[in-house]
Formats: C-alpha cells, structure tokens, sequence
C-alpha cells in the first residue's frame, strides 16, 4: 500500500492512488497527463515482506572461494562481504534510514515524461540561495542529506543567516524512487534540461548547481546550457583535462612534456584511474547483462561498494567506513553505507541506474567549455586533483578553487562540514 | 588405496563414496581429501571438486564420477523461481545487453523443463578421471580409440565453456570409422577441465596462468605415457595450446586453433587508439579489422572487468540468472544464436546444450574462480606469439574476428593447414562439431 504523508509544506495534495508491490512508490508516469506540473508530497515504507526477503536472501548467499591474494587486487575481498552480510541479514535497521528519509519533505513531480522523486527542504531565512545539489553512481540522495540541515539552517550550524540555503535533491531517473525510464535518451544532458524546469516549477527565478561524480557531469551540462536563472554551478569532480593530456590518456601515452608537478601528478592519477574503471565500461556497454546485481543482495553490495578512489578500490573512504559504527563528526559510518546500498535494492535500481552509462557518449574529464561562473573544490581523494591550472583554463569564470584537506570521491557524504562551508563560501559571491 | 591402482586406460571404476555437498565425486577413497572450499554459511554451495593435494608426489590417476545431490538442483529451482528481475531494457535489440525476454525464456525452460540428470549421465558414461598436478587435482575426460596408432590430442575449452563443449567430437574423433571417416585418422581423446573450471580443483594461490597450464598440461599427457601428441583449443584453450606450442616440449607435434592469436602489431596499435583502419588491407583483413573494432568497443568489457575484479562478482556465484546472462553474454554473435535458440529456431546448439554448461558452472560454483583465469593473464590476446612449431588453423565465420590467411602466415610460420569454414562461431566444436572433428582429422593428417 503506498503511503502519502502529509508535510506541512506540501504544495498540492495528490488524490490516493493504490500501488501493489513492495514499494510505497507511485509507478512511473501516474497521474501525467491528468496532473500536468502537480508536485506530489512523498514518503516511503518499505513492507515487512520486502525487508524479511532481503535478509532471507542475504542468508541464503552463496559464495564464491576466497580470492587468491592477500589484498584486494581481485576485488572486494570475501571476509570483507561476509562481515557485511552478517550485519545487514541481522542487527541492520533499515527503518532508521527510512525514518531519516521521511522526517524530510520529499515529493514527486513529472518532469519530460518521468517521475522525478526529490527533497526539498526550504530555509526559513529569507533571500536563502535556492540550490539544486545531484548525486552520482553508486550513490543517491543519501549522499546529502547530512548537508541538508547545515545549508538550510546555518545559524544552528556555526554559520551565519546569509549563508542560507533553500535545498533541491533530486534523484536521478532510474535511480531511488525516480521514475525508471523505459526509452533511451536520459543522460546527463536531459538531465540537466530537466532540473531547470523543477527549479521553476517550484518557483525560483534565480539558483546554483551542484554536483559531483554523475552531478558533476549534469550540472556541467546546465553550466554549458546555461538556462536562465542558472547563476553558476560548484562542482567536486571536476572536468578539466586539457585536449593534449586527454588524448595522452586515452591513448595509455606517457604525459605530454611541460607538464608542471601539481599536473603531473594529476595525470598520473587520472592514469591509475582508468585503470580502475571497468565497472563503468561494463555498465556503458552491457548494463542489462547485470542480472545478478538484481537477484542477489550480495552481488549489488559488492558491485556498488567496488567503485575507487584516490586511495583504493574499493574507495578507502569506503573500506574505511566499513568498520566505523558511529561518527560524531559526520563521517561516514557502516550504516549509511548499507542504507544505500539497500536503497538500491528496494527500488531495485541496480540496472536502472547502470544504465546512465550506456547513456552517456561523451567524455569523461576533458574540459566541457562552461561559460558560466564555476566553484571547484578540489578534494584529495577524488579520481584526480585538478590543478589550478587546468580548472582556470576549462573554467575560465572560475569564482571559487580551494583544496581541501580531507574527503574523497564520496565528500558530501564523507565530509559534510567541510562540504557545507565549501559551498556557502564558493556561492557567497553571487547572493 | 583403489585410487592408486587405476592406471592409464582403465575406465570407469567407481567405489560409491558419497562426498558432502553438492557435487559428490565418486572416485577413490583417497578423494576423501577432499576439502570444501566454500566458506558458504548455508552449506548449499559446497565444493567438492576444489581439492589441494596434500602430496605433491602423487602421480597417481584416479576414476571419476559426477553425482550432483538433489538437495542443490532443488535450491537451483528455488532460486530460479524467486529471480528478481531487473526493468527491461529501453531498447528494442540487444544492445544494452541480454534481452530480459531471452532470460525469461531461459529461466522457464531452466526451472520447468530441463533435466540436468541427463547430461550427468553422459558425462558419466565417458571414462574420466582426476590426478593431481602441481597442486590441483585435475579433472579430465580420456578415451583411447580402438584403433592402433591413434593420435593422442588434448582438447582445452575456455571461458564460458567447459569440457560440455567437447563432448559431441568425442566419439567421432576416437571412433572415426562409425562416423563416416577412417581408422587412419582415429585420435586418442583427452579433454582437461581447466583450473578452477568445471571438476577440476580451484587454485587457492596465484600463478595457474596459460603458461602454467600448458606445462601441466604436458605432464598430464606424459603421466598418461604419451610420447607424441598434439593439443587442440579455442578461446583460453587457444592460450593454453599456443603457450604449449611455444614451450615446444619434444612430445608436442602440433597444435590446432580455432581462435588463433594472428593480429599484426599495428592492426593491434591502431585498434586500441580507436584509429580508422590502415590502408591497404586485402578485403579479409578489413573484415577481421572491423570485427575486432566491434569487440573492443562493444564487447571486451566483461573481459576487463574479469581481469581486474573477479572476485566483485558476488552476482553471478549466488544468482543462477546472472550467472547465465553473464555467461550468454560472451560475444555478440554467440549471443544471437542462443537468443535464437530460446526463441524456438533450430542451431547448432540446443537449449539443453546451453544450460547444461550454465548449470555445470553453477552445480560446481566455479563463477569467480573459472573468471580468475582472465586476472592470472598478462598475455596479449590476439597477439602472434612467436610460434615456431607446426599450427594448424580453422577460421570460423563468426569467430570474434576471422582469422585471414596473411595474418595466420605470418603469426605462424609453419602453417600446416588454413581452412575457413562457411558455418560455426565461437564455440565450433560445440556448435558445429562433424566440421570441427574434419577439420582436426585434415589438419593433423601430415603429422601421423
């Protein structure tokens, strides 16, 4: 049975509607042409029977041998999944992440065709600066949500009034409790045709951008299409590989002469990168092969847990996260890393999501031409560290570039103080 | 120790000795030793076969028998029944990947209909046979031809294969006189499952790379006291055999390869920059240019993905579905048969053909480690070798590339036959296998 909640700053009430399944989730494109731009509260319960399967299958996981090597040069290793599905077929609560979820106001509205799930939570300041943030793969909202209170409530958060945000997190389709697109043509360039209309749709005249791994492509795509009202965008991985140094790249060349230390040593990051990125040309070329990330629990967390950073693959940040039951600072804990993960299995969205790189065409960190102003955050365990350099050459309305100390390809998530002040100082400049 | 007296040509003995889990050897006492290397809480996915011999000096070659339990085809029937299956594709081809209409056919042929007993029965109708070599007890297929002065030959399958994939050219090849052909061309028939493929053991140490396999593989035709042989493979069988070919030992006459690694260096050079083709290829090179152009670009990704993370496959150890599709998915044109296949059209593979591997792979729980293989290797595929001894080569059409004639010279210079055939793809001797059994008859002729 699905579930309307109602929140005190909904906008429109949707008529009840049953949906039968595990989710409280209104199928894909319900209520589209009879609701035109209805924005509709959301809430989701996951079933009892949903949550029993889950741990039945878990349970039940069979598993390979262990790797052959002592590391994880082969993959994520056995000991390190079987410790994980212990506690998530036991002490694992998926109902605190729900409840988490649901003390925020979410909502649905159609946008090109496709439901769209997004929170939106408004400041109470007044002129708070209206912000789209998107996730990427393999994460979801759940990236966010620890940025959400520290934007809209500065002033309970060590900051001041006029930093204020007002917060858009969408979920991207085919992901969470997005619609599931069922032709192709959602790539990051739809996207960003989309959330522009969500922006107005909810009434701003005038917002930022954020985003990072695929929010990084999107919202450079917005920098590019330049929709009005778009004052700039902040990106945490950004593109700015020169042409030269792409095409080195990509052709497993040694780095073009000239190069200074700082771009030098971004590329040999870049290098170790694409050789750690073989999930993504398999979800680029095949991702509908990926049945066994749709049937086994076990086969989604490893997959899911499997994408690099600077410092390992899986991420440190990640293998790190693993052993940490509880953070006073924000970082990321076992918990949060599971609730994803069994975000991804209860709107089974493990192909779906894979899908975005079939999608996608173009490419990966080369410099995309954004006209508009941009605010980087260099984070030392993303896929690369952009140079000053590069990022003023790719951006060359570059209002913001800081390195920071800490955080990774996860930052909002793994580093959510360091990520907030970041973007109240990169965006102060156009309030 | 009745294992220990079961020598060189005696077939089939079996003492019933019922090993825990789900695929129980009936072999001698000795394989009691058997350990379960699957840390499987729920004991459903035991294996029996992976077994690390605690004595490297024995040479000793014992009987084999396969006896899955009904307890694991049940649990396969359940999983099968409860699949969660992902949102269909958004394309109408098979582009994205395998069709979810396909896998649900397969699904309800797999979980209603097929009957993995019968192919049991097959396997343990041929003579086969374990014996432990560096470490990994080895499991293989060996049946000697009634015929005097048979050719011994090693068969070696690959990736997504198994040794199911040879056993239609068996009875041809060690009885050619019942099949249309001559006692002249008669062969002594050994078919090894790979390392941590099928029946044989699962590496639990690193190293069990082609080079390594094709030593093993010369000890094992010489524990079977064969003095002059030749080998035979496709896909990693390919690897193996050409890796023999190179090693050279003095028993080892001549190889056959149905996927021969031929590619020029600056055809290699320009495929992997994505270049357009160089100029001046004969209309031959263009094609096998363009097919392996495809490849790379559509299709090499599970490869990648195997070579560097295969142990992130949890997937497709504990999904039988993901486990099928991830095998269906090997090459495009294979791809199109079995699809074919499911949608009712009569190929060189039946149904029953296809999920008898599938399921040989799942009942053994060889996912990840038969994928290990892919990370053990640091050769270059297609990539001429330097063979000097004498290859013969069949060049299938739908072949991931068709071998031309000029790149076969060239990567092998004592070629000793080049045929190209006008059906068959990447599993020939599966898919196609009275061609297949020919073409090694004709091919080996000269060596007798």
């Amino acid at each position: 049975m699905r579930e309307l909640s109602s929140l005190p700053n909904r906008r429109q009430l949707l008529a009840a509607t049953a949906a039968a399944g595990a989710l409280s989730l209104l199928p894909a494109g319900l209520a589209n042409a009879a609701e035109g731009d209805a924005i509709r509260p959301f809430t989701f319960h996951a079933s009892q029977t949903a949550i029993d399967e889950l741990r039945r299958r878990i349970a039940a996981t069979r598993w390979p041998e262990k790797e052959t090597v002592a590391d994880s040069s082969q993959g994520v290793p056995l000991a390190t999944m079987q410790e994980l599905a212990r506690y998530w077929a036991t002490d694992y609560d998926w109902h605190k992440a729900e409840a988490k979820l649901n003390a925020l106001p979410q909502f649905i509205t159609v946008l090109d065709g496709l439901d769209i799930h997004f929170i939106h939570v408004r400041s109470k300041h007044p002129n708070a600066l209206p912000l789209v943030i998107t996730h990427g793969w393999p994460g979801s909202i759940l990236e966010q949500i620890k940025l959400i209170g520290p934007l809209t409530d500065p002033t309970a958060h060590g900051g001041k009034a006029e930093d204020a945000f007002d917060v858009v997190i969408p979920s991207m389709p085919g992901y969470g409790f997005s619609g599931k697109p069922t032709s192709p043509g959602w790539g990051p360039e739809r996207m960003a045709r989309a959330w522009p209309e969500l922006m107005k749709r909810l009434g701003y005249t005038r917002y930022v951008a954020q985003g990072g791994d695929w929010g990084a492509f999107v919202v450079d795509q917005m920098g590019l299409q330049a929709p009005a009202g778009l004052l700039a965008i902040h990106t945490n991985m950004p593109a700015t590989v020169p042409t030269d140094v792409d095409k080195a790249l990509l052709a497993g060349s040694p780095a073009p002469s000239g190069l200074s230390a700082e771009e030098q040593r971004a590329y040999e990051q870049l290098v170790r990168t694409f050789k750690q990125v073989d999930y993504a040309r398999l979800m680029a070329s095949r991702p509908q092969t990926l049945y066994g990330i749709a049937d086994s629990p076990v086969g989604l967390a490893a997959w899911l847990l499997d994408h690099n950073d600077a410092d390992g693959q899986p991420a440190a940040a990640v293998a790190t996260a693993l052993n940490r039951t509880a953070s006073a600072t924000g970082e990321l804990t076992r918990d949060e890393i599971l609730d994803n993960i069994t975000l991804y299995w209860l709107t089974n969205t493990g192909v779906s999501a894979s899908r975005l790189y079939w999608e996608y065409k173009g490419g990966f960190f080369n410099a995309k031409g954004v006209k508009i102003p941009v605010a980087v955050t260099v984070f030392p365990g993303e896929q690369y560290e952009a140079p000053r350099s590069w990022t003023e050459r790719a951006y060359p309305k570059l209002i913001h570039y800081n390195r920071v100390e800490k955080g990774g390809h996860f930052a909002a998530w793994e580093q959510p103080m360091i990520f907030v002040q970041e973007l109240r100082a990169a965006f102060r400049s156009l309030r | 120790m009745s294992g220990l007296d079961s020598k060189i040509g005696r077939r089939h003995r079996h003492a019933p000795a019922a090993l825990a889990g789900a695929v129980a050897m009936v072999l001698s006492t000795a394989a009691a030793r058997a350990e379960t290397m699957s840390p499987a809480p729920t004991g459903i996915g035991t294996v029996a076969q992976a077994s690390v011999s605690s004595n490297l000096g024995d040479t000793s070659i014992r009987p084999f028998r396969i006896q899955v339990s009904d307890e694991a085809l049940a649990d396969l029937r359940r999983r099968l029944a409860t699949t969660k299956w992902p949102q269909r594709e958004t394309v109408t081809d098979a582009s994205q990947g395998v069709q979810l209409a396909t896998m649900q056919k397969l699904a309800r042929y797999w979980h209603t209909e097929y009957d993995w007993r019968k192919v049991e029965a097959r396997l343990n109708a041929l003579p086969q046979f374990t014996t432990s070599i560096d470490g990994i007890d080895i499991h293989f297929i060996h049946v000697r031809s009634k015929h005097p002065n048979a050719l011994p030959v090693i068969i070696t399958h690959g990736w997504p294969g198994s040794i199911i994939e040879q056993l239609k050219i068996i009875d041809p090849l060690a009885d050619p006189t019942a099949h249309g052909g001559q006692a002249e061309d008669a062969f002594d028939v050994v078919i090894p499952s790979l390392p941590g493929y099928g029946l044989s053991g699962q590496p639990t140490t690193t190293g069990w790379d082609p080079q390594h396999i094709a030593r093993a593989w010369v000890e094992l035709m010489r524990r079977l006291g064969y003095t002059r042989f030749v080998a035979q493979g496709g896909d990693w069988g390919d690897a193996v055999s050409e890796q023999m070919a190179l090693q050279a030992p003095p028993e080892l006459l001549g190889v056959h390869t149905n996927m021969p690694a031929t590619v020029p260096d600056d055809i290699a050079k320009a495929l992997q920059f994505g270049e357009p083709a160089p100029s001046g290829l004969s209309v031959d090179e263009k094609k096998a240019y363009d097919q392996l152009d495809y490849f790379y670009k559509h299709g090499l990704a599970y490869a990648q993905e195997m070579s560097n993370r295969p142990q992130t496959l949890y997937g497709i150890e504990d999904s039988p579905i993901g486990l099928a599709a991830w095998m269906l998915d090997h090459d495009i044109r294979s791809y199109e048969l079995i699809a074919r296949v499911f949608d009712g059209q009569s190929e060189g593979l039946t149904r029953d053909d296809i999920l008898d591997n599938v399921t040989l792979y799942w009942l053994t729980n060889t996912a990840v480690s038969s994928a290990r293989l892919y990370w053990e290797n640091k050769l270059a595929f297609f990539a001429p070798k330097g063979i000097t001894i004498p290859v013969a080569v069949s060049v299938f059409p739908d072949e991931i590339y068709a071998a031309p004639r000029s790149w076969a010279e060239k990567a092998f210079p004592k070629l000793i036959h080049y045929n190209k055939l006008d059906k068959g793809g990447h599993f020939a001797a599966w898919e196609q296998p009275m061609t297949f059994v020919q073409e090694l008859q004709v091919a080996f002729r000269s060596l007798r």
